[in-house]
Formats: C-alpha cells, structure tokens, sequence
C-alpha cells in the first residue's frame, strides 16, 4: 500500500514555509540526497535488468497476449473504479459535511473506519458472502468498497473548509442549489479528488490479495504468479517495468489535472459558518445510501469475520501461534515505522526550511518511489541483495528497508506539516545560544513536530501491519506477521483459522484509524 | 506529552524488538525451506525435534519460487533442508549441483521408485493426480477417459485448474516427458481455451463443490483433507482416477534433500532420514496431510485408493523439466 496521506497534499497551507528561506546545512542536504539515491533503487534496477536481458527478449516478454489481456484488465479496472468511487466519495462528503442528516457524525466516522480493514480481508468476506463472485465487475464492487475513504477523507476534509461566501454569491447572481454545487463547489473539490484518485488508482495497480480471491488478474497478481514461478526471472521484471510504467501514467495525469489555479481564500477576518442545506423528503433515501455503504463496506466484513469465528469454535484460537505473529507484526511494524519516519526527517526540514529546485527534485523522487507498487520494490530487493549483497539477504535490515521505501510519503506528509508549524526562530535561538547544530535541531523543532512524526509513524504503521507481497518475499527465516498467517489459511480454504487474524488486523487499525479521522477534522479547524 | 512521544517510541520499539528477537533469529538449528504444506512440515518438525532436541526453523513458501531461489542463492544460501511437494522442484536445485548426497541409510528406506538414481534427493511424500467433478452436474458416464480428453472443444469452459501453482505445473512435466513437447504445447493452447484458471488447489476443489464449473484436475488429498474437516467444500465432489497410465494418472513424488552449502550438514541428514522413517511416515498415515506415505513398509491413510490400484504411467522423475514447462506455460499464456 502506497502513501495514505499522499492526500493531505491538498490540505497543507500552500507555501507555508516561504518566509523562512535559509540556506539549508550540507550535512541535511546530503542525508536527504542519500534517502532518494536509495529510493531510487528499485526503479534503476528495473531499467537495469531491461537493459541487461536485451531488446529481443524484453520484446518477446512484454509484447505477448497474455501482457495485453492483463493491460485491458488493469486499465479497465481503474477507469471504472476511480470514476465510481469518486460519485460515491463526493456524495458521502456532501451528505456527511453539508446536509442536516441525522447523525451526520456518525456517519462520517462510519465512512472512514473501512480504511481499518485490509483490502484483502474485504475480499475474504465477500467471497464468503457470495462464493462464486469474480472477475471485474467482483474486482470492481471491491475495490470501491474497499478504497473510497482514501477519497472520502480529502473531500470531506474540503468540503468543510470551503468559504460558504462564494456559495451566497453564485446564489444571488440566480444560480439554483444543483448549479451552485456543479459550479462553485465542485471545481473547489478539484485538488481533494485528484489526490484521493490518484491514491486510489495506485491502490489499485498494487494491490494483490483482493483480486486473488475473486479471481481477477491484474499485472500484480501476475508478477506474483511468475515469481512464485520462476523466483526472479526476466519475465517478472518485465511485467514489473510496464506496472511501473502504468504508475507513472497515473501520476503524469494527476499533475496533469491538478492544474494551477489557486483555491485559497483571500480577504479580511474569517470564513463564515456553513449553513448545511436541508434534505427534506430526501433524507430516507440519503440515509438509505449511507446505511448500504456501511453495511458493504463495514456490515459484510465484521459479519464474515463473526461467521467463521462462531464456526471454528476455541480451536481457531491458537494462542502461542497468535501471539507469535502479533509480536512479530507489531515490531516489524514499529522499526519499520522509526525508519520511515527518520529517513523522512531531512527532506521534511528542507521542504520547509530551504526549498528549491533540488528539493522539489529529491521530493519527486520520493513520491515516485513511494507510489510503486510493494511487490516492485521487493522484486528489486530480493534480486539485488541475493546477487550483489548477500550478506544483506533475508535480514530485517533488507524488509525494514523496503517498508521505509515503500511508506516514506506518509511520513514525509505528516512531518512536513508539523515542521511548517515549528518556528525557525527557536532553531536560530538555540544555535545562537551555543547549541550545536544537531543538538539545536534536536531541541527545537524536532521536538516540536513530534506529534506529527507521531502521527505518520501510525500511518506508515497502519501499512506495514496490513503488507503481504513484500513481508512474503524478503522476511527473515522464521517470519509470520498476521496477513501472512490470514494468507496462508485463507488459501489453504481454511477460512475459520484466518478469521482470529483477521480481528486483529482490523482491531489494531481502528485506533490508527481513528487517528487519522481526528486529525483530519483538526486539519480543517474543528 | 510532545516531549516524551519519541523518546516513548523509541523504547516501545525497543522493548518489542526485546520479545520478538528470538523469534526473528536464525541462528541455531536448521532451516527448512518448505514447500509442502505448512501442517504437514510443522508436524514433523516437532516430531523431529522432539525427538533429537534440534530446532527446526520452517520458511514457508512454493516449489518454483524455492528452487529457483535456492540456484539464485547459490553457495550462500541459508537452507540446510529443501522439501517440496513435487519433483521438478529437486531436479532444478540438482541439476545446479547444489544437493550434497543423501546418507545412505536415509536412502536404504525408501523403495527405488521414489527416488533418483543419483542419490541426491529422496522422496518424502506421494501424491496422485485426480479429476474431481461436482457429482450432481456431472455424471460418472461423462467423465473424459484421459487428461488430454480436456483440451477438446466439447470440455470449453466446464473445467478449472490452478495453473500458477507447482502442482499442476508438474502434471504438465510429466505430460511433456510422456508426449513430448509439440504435443504438450498443443493442449496447453486448447486449455487456455477451455479452462477457467483459479489460484490453488483448494479453491479448484471449492468451486466444483459450489457448482461454478463440472470438473478440476487436482490432486487427490484436497478432497480427503477437507472430508476429514468439515467436508463443507467437497461434500458434492466426485474423485475420478484416470488410472490406465493416462498422463492424467501421474504420481508425484515429493522430495527431500539437503543442501550442499548446509552450515549443519549433520543435523539436516538426520532430519531428512527421520522424516523418511518410522516416525515421519507415521505422520502420513495417521495426520490430516492424506498423502501416501513412500517409506518401505510404510502404510498410507486407509481411506485413500492404494497407491499401488493408481495404475500411475512410468514416469521418471529425474528428467522432469520445470524451465521447459513455464516457458511453454508463459507462451500458451497460462502465466
């Protein structure tokens, strides 16, 4: 799973930290080079390994029916699916944010928390509910279930910080409700629903165990399929660079119609409240909406996970093995989380305190990298470690290295914004009180973005619990986190014993979850 | 609280590091690369261990991806056992001269049919291909008499298969060693016609029981698994043994050997024989795995067809070619 807050891009106060321009230390700059250079890996190893097998071969490998089948399917999965859960996402956000619904919190709340379910559990339980479901309209159905609060979050979050002046304004010039929203409100939303799109296309290309169930394949299942095959052969590299290829499509076309226009609010004293419109006699029907999702999106899996918990009894309930993964998972989650989040640090600062060309570069990059799919970069990683640096191979070193990789937008996000609300002039202080330059930093603003690095640590958490492709290539000998363990009874049919792990994956998230939403709401001032 | 959330962080992450080291440390015992399936393995792994007190350390994974992993990691790889529930699997980890040769008293119980010439591996495990088919949509008089009656048109869209997995991959090996490879290439093609693919055995198995397709070519021990579980998944499904020495009655051999880079060569010899003994094949006949047992005088699951009734084709499990087979796979577009 690629960057989460990928979407409070949209939300950070555009150049925040355009006064304090100052030259940035060396030693920051080229921590922060370091970072992108090792991000860049995977995507030079892929362009490396083309390189090497040759023309000929990467022709006869990427130019066949199978590639075309899997393109028409990934294609069309992401033109179907984005599109639908971007309906569904600004529907929930205008009914949660703007209407008199009963309950609006409530349901709001409700709209997030399927972020808390792997995609792959969403699946489990949908191909318990309706065993015969495949292909893309099942592949369709699950994604938009399981990946709308991607989009739901930064709209809503929008939606709520909107000038409701404007609105007033459209409607005195004569404008009727539906105009007003298709006129003034809509183009507002335009950053909130690129970002969220673009997160929930990359989603898409990179996710495994939910087309697994249904049976679908896309380039992803694909590349697993040929690497549990052939372990590293061409043909998985080759079917790895066009998945990379597709990636950056998707986020060519985001800052292709992100466009330049300014959304800011401009002029004396402060927004005034929003006045939420009222629903009247179409308060069942939009009630009826938000209870079908709920009950899709959260009903069906919870429901699922009880199933197969009353029918496996106590003896799903293996303890020692449980509690194994757990530990496990939650400290692979934790030093994978530390990672990122020190990795992110240098960047974050030059971002804030010195940008420029070369920052907006190593940014790039980072993002890039960040939106590969897990199992490119494991991939990368598995066939550079075992031929150049064994004695790195299958190491927690490797894995932890992978996650930072792969998570290093989440934090990079969440630091960047605490950072911008850290004042410089504490860090000169310090300096010009005799601190060192590390010790300086460290005292200040380090200490005053904790809550945000805290915040994307739960983030980058939040993924590494519920990764699989990338944990199953390059764990160490003797590893099983939870979504192992799910995948290994799951695929063994033995849907009971994957239920316990199930719960736990999702009741682990929920208070990350419930993070995320909180802070969410904080962004946009309430 | 801002002052003290990295600093706390930091010690969580600490203090389950502290608990969850041991568990992620691999340095003593052996390590198993284990392609068989993960309660068969772990089964004789505490037996093993219970016996002679050494650690087993299990990385679970698939026959392809392990072998062909194993020739990546060359010299320097961290396996000591490899065990696989098909044989291709050892022929591309021995034809890269990695497997140091299996001790002879290891050998000695196991009867000459499964196991290579060459003393370099040593079957573990047998298992029988079958067609399994939903009893209700599909008549016992309507069953194809061979694995290649399913590449004719009339079988469009009635059968599934999980072509990605190690186990039908070695069905095709033995369909190309027995047919030859213009042959083989032919019906792939048609089956990429006809089938429908699904991922793993299990859930092939699952599919015909729920009636979303008339028939699967898996292997015999999904369905007795299952019975002996809840039998929620087969309780419609029909076995039908093509016997006859059809390709579609080959046996696969599962096999096991130990690493010639292996850091506790002794250690892993020792596992290997007890897993071919007494005490490994007793696992076979009285678990839940229901694959034969190969040992000599050792005795399957009495619910299984005996091994010997399977009229299983002469196949030699040394010359089977997994490359050759997923190249030939990747082409028809199966992969």
């Amino acid at each position: 799973m690629p960057s989460a807050v990928d979407l409070a891009r949209s939300i950070l106060p555009a150049g925040a930290g355009r006064r304090s321009r100052q030259r940035a230390a060396p030693w920051i700059v080229l921590a922060a080079l370091l970072v992108s250079l090792v991000a860049l890996v995977p995507l030079a190893f892929i362009i490396w390994i083309a390189v090497q097998t040759g023309w000929e071969t990467v022709s006869a490998l990427v130019f066949r029916p199978r590639v075309g089948e899997l393109l028409v399917n990934t294609v069309l999965l992401v033109l179907i699916a984005v599109p639908i859960t971007i309906v569904l996402s600004v529907a929930l956000a205008w009914l949660t944010e703007r209407s008199d619904l009963p309950g609006a919190r409530v349901w709001a709340w409700l709209c997030v928390a399927p972020l808390a379910i792997p995609a792959f559990v969403h699946s489990y339980a949908w191909i318990t509910m309706v065993p015969g479901l495949h292909g893309l309209g099942a592949g369709v159905l699950v994604s938009v279930i399981a990946y709308f609060p991607f989009l739901y979050l930064p709209v809503s979050a929008a939606l709520r910080r909107l000038d409701p002046a404007l609105e007033d304004a459209a409607a005195a010039l004569g404008l009727g409700p539906g105009r007003v929203f298709a006129r003034v409100v809509l183009p507002q939303l335009r950053l909130a629903i690129c970002g969220g799109s673009l997160l929930v296309g990359l989603h898409l290309l990179a996710e495994y165990g939910l087309y697994v169930f249904i049976r679908f394949d896309t380039f992803t299942t694909a590349i697993v399929d040929q690497f549990q095959s052939t372990f590293n052969g061409p043909a998985a590299n080759m079917l790895a660079g066009v998945l990379v290829s597709c990636c950056l499509v998707l986020l060519g076309l985001e800052v292709l119609l992100r466009g330049e226009e300014r959304y800011a609010r401009v002029g004396s004293g402060a927004a005034r409240h929003q006045q939420r419109s009222r629903l009247g006699h179409a308060t069942l029907p939009c009630l009826l909406l938000l209870a079908a999702t709920a009950l899709l999106s959260l009903g069906v899996p919870f429901v699922t996970i009880g199933r197969w918990l009353a029918a496996g009894g106590s003896g799903v309930w293996r303890l020692d093995e449980i509690g194994l993964a757990l530990g496990q998972t939650l400290f692979l989650a934790a030093a994978g989380a530390l990672l990122a989040t020190v990795a992110a640090m240098p960047m974050a600062w030059i971002s804030i305190r010195a940008p420029g060309p070369l920052q907006r570069l190593l940014e790039g990059c980072n993002y890039i990298v960040g939106s590969l799919p897990g199992v490119v970069i494991a991939l990368a990683l598995v066939t550079i470690t075992v031929r150049v640096a064994l004695p790195l191979y299958q190491t927690l070193f490797t894995i932890l290295v992978a996650y930072a990789l792969m998570f290093l937008p989440r934090a990079l996000v969440s630091l960047r914004a605490s950072i911008a609300q850290a004042p410089v002039e504490l860090e000169r202080a310090a300096s010009s009180l005799g601190r060192p330059p590390l010790k300086a930093l460290w005292s200040t603003t380090i200490r005053l973005s904790a809550p945000g690095a805290a915040a994307g640590m739960a983030l980058v958490a939040l993924g590494i619990m519920n990764e699989l492709t990338a944990t199953q290539m390059l764990a160490p000998n003797g590893t099983r986190t939870l979504a192992m363990a799910f995948w290994s009874y799951s695929g063994e049919i033995d849907y009971a014993s994957a239920a316990p792990y199930a719960l736990i994956m999702v009741a682990m998230s929920m208070p990350l979850t419930w993070l995320l939403y909180v802070q969410s709401k904080r962004m946009a001032g309430r | 609280m801002k002052f003290t959330l990295l600093p706390l962080a930091g010690a969580a992450v600490l203090a389950i590091g502290l608990m969850a080291a041991p568990a992620l440390a691999q340095d003593d015992g052996i390590i198993v690369y284990n392609a068989q399936h993960e309660n068969l393995t772990k089964a004789w792994a505490e037996g093993f261990t219970k016996e002679t007190g050494i650690k087993v350390t299990v990385r679970n994974g698939g026959d392809s991806d392990f072998s062909n992993q194993i020739v990546a990691e060359g010299s320097s790889s961290p396996a000591d056992v490899f065990l696989t529930e098909n044989s291709p699997a050892m022929v591309l980890v021995e034809s890269a001269g990695l497997f140091a040769p299996v001790d002879a008293d290891t050998l000695a119980q196991v009867p000459q049919d499964f196991q290579p010439a060459s003393g370099k591996w040593v079957g573990v495990a047998a298992r029988s291909t079958v067609f399994a088919y939903n009893k209700t949509k599909l008549g016992a008089d309507k069953l194809p008499k061979s694995l290649l009656d399913l590449a004719d048109p009339s079988w469009k869209g009635r059968w599934a298969a999980s072509p990605s997995g190690a186990d039908f991959q070695a069905i095709v090996s033995a369909l190309l060693q027995l047919k030859g490879e213009a042959a083989t290439a032919d019906w792939l093609k048609a089956m990429k016609e006809n089938f429908t693919a699904y991922k793993g055995n299990g859930t092939v198995m699952k599919a015909v029981n729920a009636g979303e397709i008339e028939g699967g070519v898996i292997y015999h021990y999904y369905y007795f698994g299952d019975q002996a579980k809840t039998g929620e998944n087969s309780k419609n499904v029909g076995l039908h043994y093509f016997k006859n020495q059809d390709p579609g009655a080959f046996v696969s051999v599962s096999g096991g050997g130990v690493l010639a880079s292996s850091k506790h060569p002794k250690e892993a010899q020792a596992f290997l024989k007890w897993v071919t003994g007494k005490g490994g094949q007793e696992v076979l006949r009285t678990g839940t795995s229901f694959e034969y047992a190969v040992g000599k005088g050792a005795a399957s699951n009495p619910k299984l067809v005996p091994l010997a009734d399977l009229q299983a084709p002469k196949v030699d499990a040394t010359t089977l070619n997994s490359k050759k087979v997923t190249d030939l796979m990747t082409a028809a577009g199966l992969l």
